[in-house]
């Protein structure tokens, strides 16, 4: 066999992303202490897994509808009414994918073809431009600084413009800088967009965890922005339900149609014990969500000072679950840096270059872990920067 | 400042400093240190103590839970006889029971003929008492919310996008 002749070059010259490269290293160190995870460390709400022991129980297991059980799209047009003020048709304007991470792939593969340029924030999460080059499509990075917050500015996105230009990711509250985009940022973005012909897809999955007082703002919710704008949510980080694969997508009637067609030839339908369940998280868990916000927003403060009073400048996060220090002064580049702190200190933290160009200098600590897990491992990164320091 | 934070996160680890909890509940650290104070001096804090695996203590002894039956007293309920057992060394905690036993009486760090002789000595004979009844622990999987059994690894991968 020549399995080489049979894998069409843009699939085999896609490299793995390095967050993979980075966790084959990890891997081969023993007994490490990783603050590397993009999940929660809290178990799903016990409503939702006592809902999913129902349906099983009741033996719900066939397909559902192929843009999922119509009750769970209501209930997620309520929550986004309720969430970001904006109405969506449960019946034409949303789908229930898995995970949010098939919504992304979806409007992608939906909109792009070849010739066709996708906007990408940069440093951001890593599926983004790998599915637009699957599609013979153009991923353009557009970096952000942490002068600017690491929010997409209006002037940046205006350079990266083109007749091409057919999607904006918007990911934010983002992964990995923990950024978020405020109202009046939106606006000026909006501003940028409303005479394009350019859709945005807005990948909102760490909503939920915003912090400092300052409530999620949605670009759907900007004059003029609903009908060019595909949010993007899903269960696994506000109701932590990562392993239950369940996010949704809500947009414009011209593109879910599109996209369905996509969904239902690929997936069918999203799991349904999944889907019920969802329907529990979004109704009960409401307290757990609150819970686990304030957790997070905790040791947020924790780990923003004990980076900051070790001498790794951090900026502070507004949203998700991720601090993403400066290690420049170290004189290491971020890929030099990981494997050193894994190889001296057996903690794993991810090079910020595995993020998009523009995160090499930084790494990506997340601390969805235990306050005590969290002190650990501060302690021990705040050991090896005193036994590198020049 | 939130005080039930203040002791959500001491419930959780004691050893945390006024600087952590500070920069945590976003307070200045002379606040939470007045505020630790307070709780301490109005007995809401009655004292820090570690929470040990007991079994991987060389010559630790046995936990018992002793739980009686007593006669209470007109007008003094079961308080009498409460105070005279919790004054005694070897127990750890007294409690007050609903249901078929009144009193739950926890004694540890001993050897199970220490735990019988006291029983028999020190509990059984006293005025009041009608019965007991002896439960040794035999193995802890958990206590205070921490879980002593070694698999409770984290089984999220060690790295994630």
């Amino acid at each position: 066999m020549d399995y080489e002749r049979l894998i069409p070059k843009k699939i085999s010259d896609i490299q793995p992303s390095g967050i993979r490269r980075f966790f084959d290293i990890a891997q081969r160190v023993e007994g490490v202490i990783s603050l590397s995870v993009g999940e929660p460390d809290f178990k799903t709400p016990w409503a939702a897994r006592k809902e999913a022991i129902n349906i099983l129980e009741k033996g719900k297991t066939a397909y559902t509808a192929n843009a999922g059980l119509i009750e769970l799209r209501k209930t997620v047009c309520n929550y986004l009414k309720d969430f970001i003020n904006t109405e969506y048709d449960p019946g034409s304007e949303v789908i229930i994918t898995v995970g949010g991470s098939e919504a992304i792939d979806l409007a992608i593969r939906a909109m792009i073809e070849p010739g066709d340029e996708v906007l990408v924030p940069e440093p951001s999460f890593v599926c983004y431009s790998p599915i637009t080059t699957m599609m013979g499509g153009t991923a353009v990075p557009i970096v952000t600084r942490v002068e600017d917050n690491f929010r997409l500015t209006a002037a940046a996105l205006k350079e990266k413009i083109t007749p091409r230009t057919k999607l904006l990711i918007l990911p934010y509250p983002n992964n990995p800088t923990g950024a978020v985009m405020r109202r009046e940022d939106l606006e000026a973005i909006a501003e940028v967009l409303r005479d394009t012909n350019i859709v945005v897809a807005s990948d909102e999955i760490y909503a939920e965890m915003t912090y400092n007082g300052e409530k999620h703002v949605s670009i759907a919710q900007i004059d003029g922005m609903k009908e060019r704008t595909l949010v993007i949510n899903g269960f696994s980080k506000a109701y932590a339900m990562t392993g239950w694969r369940l996010g949704y997508v809500a947009g414009p009637q011209p593109i879910i149609k599109q996209m369905l067609k996509l969904h239902q030839y690929c997936i069918m339908s999203s799991p349904t014990v999944s889907q019920y369940a969802a329907i529990a998280a979004m109704e009960k868990c409401d307290s757990d969500v609150k819970h686990m916000v304030e957790e997070y927003d905790m040791r947020r403060r924790l780990v923003v000072k004990e980076f900051n009073d070790m001498g790794l400048p951090c900026f502070e996060p507004e949203g998700a679950f991720y601090v993403f220090p400066c290690i420049k002064s170290t004189g290491m580049a971020s890929m030099e840096f990981c494997e050193k702190l894994i190889n001296e200190k057996k903690i794993a933290v991810v090079p910020g270059s595995a993020f998009g160009a523009s995160g090499e200098g930084y790494v990506r600590v997340s601390y969805a872990y235990s306050i005590a897990h969290l002190t650990t491992a501060l302690d021990r990164i705040r050991e090896f920067l005193e036994e590198h320091k020049k | 400042m939130n005080t039930n934070k203040l002791l959500d996160l001491l419930r959780q680890d004691a050893r945390l400093s006024n600087k952590e909890l500070a920069v945590m509940l976003g307070e200045t650290e002379e606040t939470v240190e007045a505020e630790i104070k307070r709780l301490e001096g109005d007995g809401i804090i009655m004292g820090y103590s570690a929470i040990i695996n007991e079994e991987k203590v060389d010559e630790y002894g046995v936990t018992a839970i002793i739980e009686l039956k007593i006669t209470p007293i007109k007008d003094r309920g079961f308080d009498d006889l409460a105070h005279t057992i919790m004054e005694y060394e070897e127990v750890d905690s007294v409690f007050l029971l609903s249901g078929a036993n009144d009193l739950s009486v926890t004694i540890s760090g001993t050897s199970l003929r220490n735990v019988a002789l006291f029983v028999s000595e020190r509990l059984a004979v006293l005025d009041g008492v009608l019965s007991t009844t002896t439960h040794f622990i035999l193995r802890r999987y958990k206590e205070k919310g921490h879980i002593f059994n070694e698999d409770n690894f984290d089984d999220r991968g060690l790295v994630s996008p």
